[in-house]
């Protein structure tokens, strides 16, 4: 058994025991013990890794396998991790267990609820873990209806309309995806004599500008509807404040990751020469997104609202970091990537847990919540901070990087698109700064307020979890960077070696 | 030509067969008994279907007016089991029908003119066939004779097949004229593109798509679906539109392989119409019935994406899809007809709050619809994107083009339905609806089969092999 399948085979049996037992608190306790063993694997999974990698391991990826699928169509059940699949996966496996202990109080169809969110988590390991295109799409697609339901049937608010609008959204987005990705196959026939969905066989394949061209501008776009690119973000506000507490935590923390992920490795490193052409469109979409959503952020006054348009402008710096084509661009966005969903996590949670007391998320009538709440207080707090980049947290950190990396390219339109980019940081600085001064500091505005207890076991071991690993990210950066630096300069190579026969 | 080649004839002798027995057990009053009946009539259905599965050889029979090959098994097995499975699922109906034996001998008729058509050498017993398989099936979509509406499904579909069939007789007069033998293996050696023969195939295309209720053949459809009984339902969208899609392949790809260019021209306009058409219309449609009729037009405009591929990948696709099309079908109107029989509802605002009532029913019709939308892990996501790649195959953009913005627009349709079982309220909870075994049965292997078919490996290539473009 190879140790990869385990990855996807402790989910898949979290959930098939899930739907044999009947209490409600041992469907809890399963979901939990699951997803803890997850997080265990996966830590293992990657301490085992770097032990590989520092006997001197230097294939592209490691444990890699393939079976047989689709014969007739050259579709292979096949595996693969490099670093920054693994930083996916734990990242993944943080934010489930974490969305599975703020879940803790759910009352209607609690084995449903855990079903749905065990089939979404095994879709996101499934997506991070394929090196065959068609099985990668299989996970991504898989991901999709989960959210659907878990927003639809546990959601609040206008919720069938998100639900409706994000399923729609995604399913477009990923419609692009497969037509690119199905050209993609047919090309490697055509220009490599060998038809094949295997990542590592078609990077090895130099497609002519005319059929790169179409096929990243279709991938890249589709995985952009997922990271919520502007202009297809609109699923993202509605899809995130309708939906109940975990499943916000994983569309922002998981789901949005899939796309960035995806248009790191696919459209960017399979397509290099249209990717050096091309960039630019996104670039500008990057860079639209960064600022607009930083103030349509500084317009909310709903907290949900408020971190879904904040998660827009974040995840703009992913889209920023992979379309500049740096070696410490890729870097800062594979960082970007795990620190937003870390602490936009932190942060759906921290207001979940906030809703579930006061009933109300608009801004400005909360208030006083840290002496009522500390715990949940300081949790958002630490959420806030790390999302403005206070040195320290991860959000500095790799905000730096991916400013660091933008600066890199020269040219004026690059210049431009970097120092827009850091200049939402000042806006960020305001509406964090804003949302925390009424909803958290000053006095207790409302009566009932004072009541409130604060958080319980389940909701601060959840907290705790996310916010040491906002802080180990934040202090041992390098901790991050050597798992995945290697792996961002196999892609950052691909571009040199493409310059150079050009 | 020894007596063991007539074995190539099972199919249909066993059909026959079964047709003669229940004849016989009509004359001596076996109505009486309704059970035993019915679970006789379903074993011998399903030792059928295990008689079909046997191997068997390949060859022509009668001068090539008969043939049998590996890919023509494989589809009877297919339409076979779909039989077994709309007659497990009719169980409840024809208990309370009298006419139960005519029931049968009506569709295992239409079935024989099924099995004729796929195995036809010669264009005159293809519409033997072909016409074999309708007209019985306008006397069953009348079974309800009190209904008035059932009468009207009758007389619309007895008229717009003679019409159809007026139409391909035309076509094929015209080809006869051009080719003066209708054997396919003359017609595809002598057929050269010229305005006849452009005519007749483009005659001939349209009989096949009243048929298959491809837009804009396709009016007679919803109104057929929404007054036939549901078994009558579930058979026509199932057997008649699979057996079709079959031949009409087979017709494509070897007769008028010559016409590639001008086929493929067609095809992609009939499919971008079927599709939008099918799918537009279903967004406003409040019986199930009627859903599942414009769902079915926009799903067969997705079969004939695939077969826009041209190639033996467009062959395995189609065929594999119309596998999974059928499971799936079956599996909603079996819930569809289990609800129906029980409560007598059967528009989509009755299911309100259905998961809450009956859980598991709403759970095999979300399975089922998830797996028509084509979302993981159910087998119709296979069947769709293998069909999309067929298409991709061959650079036919603009229909895919049309076929992405489509799968988007079916998803909203069938979570539409989705979201009336698991998020909506019940306005009136539905009584819990029993079920019984053939009930069971039938819903239980069409849903692990959506479910595992996509992980059962060796199907698609068993198909791949089969599949011989000539």
């Amino acid at each position: 058994m190879n140790v990869l399948s385990i990855l996807i085979l402790i989910p898949l049996i979290t959930a098939l025991v899930l739907l044999m037992v009947r209490k409600e608190l041992h469907m809890k306790l399963i979901a939990l013990f699951g997803s803890i063993a997850q997080l265990g694997y996966s830590v293992w999974l990657t301490n085992y890794y770097i032990n590989f990698r520092k006997a001197g391991d230097t294939a592209e990826m490691l444990f890699q396998t393939s079976l047989g699928w689709f014969k007739p169509l050259n579709i292979y059940f096949s595996t693969g991790v490099d670093g920054i699949s693994l930083t996916m996966i734990l990242l993944t496996a943080m934010v489930v267990v974490a969305g599975i202990l703020v879940s803790w109080k759910i009352q209607h169809q609690v084995k449903e609820f855990f079903f749905l969110i065990v089939l979404l988590s095994l879709g996101a390991y499934g997506f991070f873990i394929s090196t065959d295109l068609f099985m990668m799409f299989f996970f991504l697609e898989l991901a999709v209806i989960p959210k659907y339901l878990l927003i639809g049937i546990w959601g609040s608010g206008k919720k069938e309309y998100s639900a409706m609008k994000l399923a729609l959204m995604l399913m477009a987005g990923s419609a692009l995806v497969f037509l690119g990705i199905a050209a993609l196959y047919f090309a490697s026939g055509i220009y490599g004599g060998q038809y094949t969905w295997n990542i590592h066989e078609l990077t090895q394949i130099n497609f002519p500008m005319s059929v790169q061209v179409p096929i990243y501008l279709l991938i890249f776009t589709g995985f952009g509807v997922f990271t919520a690119m502007f202009p297809f973000h609109t699923w993202a506000p509605d899809g995130h404040s309708s939906a109940p507490t975990a499943a916000s935590m994983f569309l922002a923390g998981i789901s949005m990751k899939l796309g960035g992920y995806g248009a790191l490795r696919v459209a960017t490193y399979l397509l290099p020469n249209a990717a050096q052409e091309w960039s630019w469109i996104f670039i500008i979409l990057a860079s639209i997104a960064i600022i607009y959503g930083a103030f349509a952020t500084m317009m909310q006054k709903d907290l949900k609202y408020m971190n879904a348009y904040s998660s827009v402008s974040h995840c703009g710096f992913v889209i920023l970091g992979i379309a500049m084509l740096t070696k410490t661009a890729f870097m800062g966005a594979v960082m970007q990537m795990v620190s937003h969903g870390i602490m936009t996590a932190l942060f759906f949670a921290a207001i979940g847990m906030i809703y579930d007391r006061a009933h109300t998320r608009q801004a400005n009538e909360l208030g006083g919540m840290l002496k009522q709440m500390p715990f949940i207080g300081t949790a958002f707090i630490i959420a806030g901070l790390t999302s403005l980049g206070l040195p320290g947290f991860s959000g500095f950190v790799s905000e730096m990087t991916v400013f660091v990396g933008s600066w890199e390219r020269t040219g004026i339109f690059y210049r431009v698109a970097t120092i827009l980019a850091c200049a939402s940081i000042v806006v960020t600085a305001v509406y964090i700064l804003r949302s925390v001064g009424f909803a958290i500091w000053g006095t207790i505005t409302n009566k009932e307020y004072e009541t409130l207890k604060d958080a319980t076991w389940n909701e601060k071991a959840a907290a705790v979890l996310l916010i040491a690993g906002i802080v180990f990210i934040g202090v041992l950066p390098f901790w991050v960077v050597n798992l995945i630096s290697n792996d961002t300069i196999t892609i950052f190579n691909k571009f040199i070696s493409v310059a150079v026969a050009n | 030509m020894s007596i063991y080649s007539y074995l190539m004839l099972r199919f249909e002798v066993v059909i026959t067969l079964i047709i003669f027995i229940l004849l016989v057990l009509k004359l001596n009053d076996a109505d009486k008994k309704e059970k035993s009946l019915l679970i006789g009539i379903n074993i011998m259905l399903l030792l059928n279907f295990i008689v079909g599965l046997l191997p068997m050889a390949e060859g022509n029979l009668f001068m090539g007016f008969f043939r049998s090959n590996g890919l023509l098994v494989l589809q009877k097995n297919i339409l076979n089991l779909g039989l077994l499975l709309i007659s497990l699922t009719s169980y409840n109906y024809l208990l309370k029908n009298n006419n139960r034996i005519e029931f049968y001998i009506l569709m295992l008729s239409s079935m024989l003119g099924v099995f004729a058509m796929l195995s036809s050498g010669h264009i005159l017993v293809l519409y033997l066939g072909l016409e074999m398989s309708t007209i019985p099936i306008a006397a069953l979509a009348n079974f309800n004779k009190s209904m008035k509406n059932s009468s009207e499904a009758g007389i619309k579909l007895i008229l717009s097949s003679a019409f159809s069939t007026g139409i391909l007789l035309f076509g094929i007069s015209l080809l006869y004229g051009a080719v003066g033998n209708l054997s396919f293996e003359n017609i595809q050696a002598n057929l050269q593109l010229n305005e006849l023969t452009l005519l007749a195939f483009a005659f001939i295309l349209g009989g096949f798509a009243f048929k298959m209720s491809i837009v804009p053949f396709h009016l007679w459809t919803a109104d057929v679906y929404e007054g036939s009984p549901v078994a009558v339902t579930n058979y026509l969208s199932v057997i008649s539109k699979g057996s079709v899609i079959f031949v009409f392949i087979s017709v494509l790809y070897s007769i008028f392989s010559s016409f590639t260019d001008a086929w493929l021209y067609a095809i992609t306009i009939l499919s971008i119409l079927s599709m939008t058409v099918g799918n537009l219309f279903a967004m406003r449609q409040q019986n199930l019935k009627r859903f599942f009729a414009f769902s079915s037009i926009a799903q067969v405009g997705f079969v004939l994406v695939g077969i826009a591929g041209a190639s033996k990948i467009g062959l395995t696709s189609a065929t594999y899809f119309v596998l999974i099309y059928l499971l799936s079908n079956i599996a909603s109107f079996g819930v569809i007809s289990a609800i129906f029989d029980a409560t007598g509802k059967e528009t989509i605002n009755d299911y309100k709050g259905l998961y809450k009532s009956n859980p598991y029913f709403a759970l095999i019709l979300a399975v089922s619809l998830f797996s028509l939308a084509g979302i993981p892990p159910t087998a119709g996501f296979f069947g769709k994107m293998f069909l999309l790649t067929s298409s991709m195959g061959n650079g036919m953009y603009v229909l895919l083009a049309f076929a992405a913005i489509n799968i988007v627009i079916s998803l909203y349709n069938y979570l539409r339905i989705v979201k009336t079982m698991f998020i909506d309220d019940a306005v009136e909870v539905l009584p819990v609806v029993g079920r019984n075994f053939g009930m069971k049965m039938a819903l239980a292997v069409c849903t692990i089969g959506i479910i595992i078919i996509g992980f059962v490996t060796p199907l698609f290539q068993y198909i791949d092999v089969l599949s011989i473009v000539k």
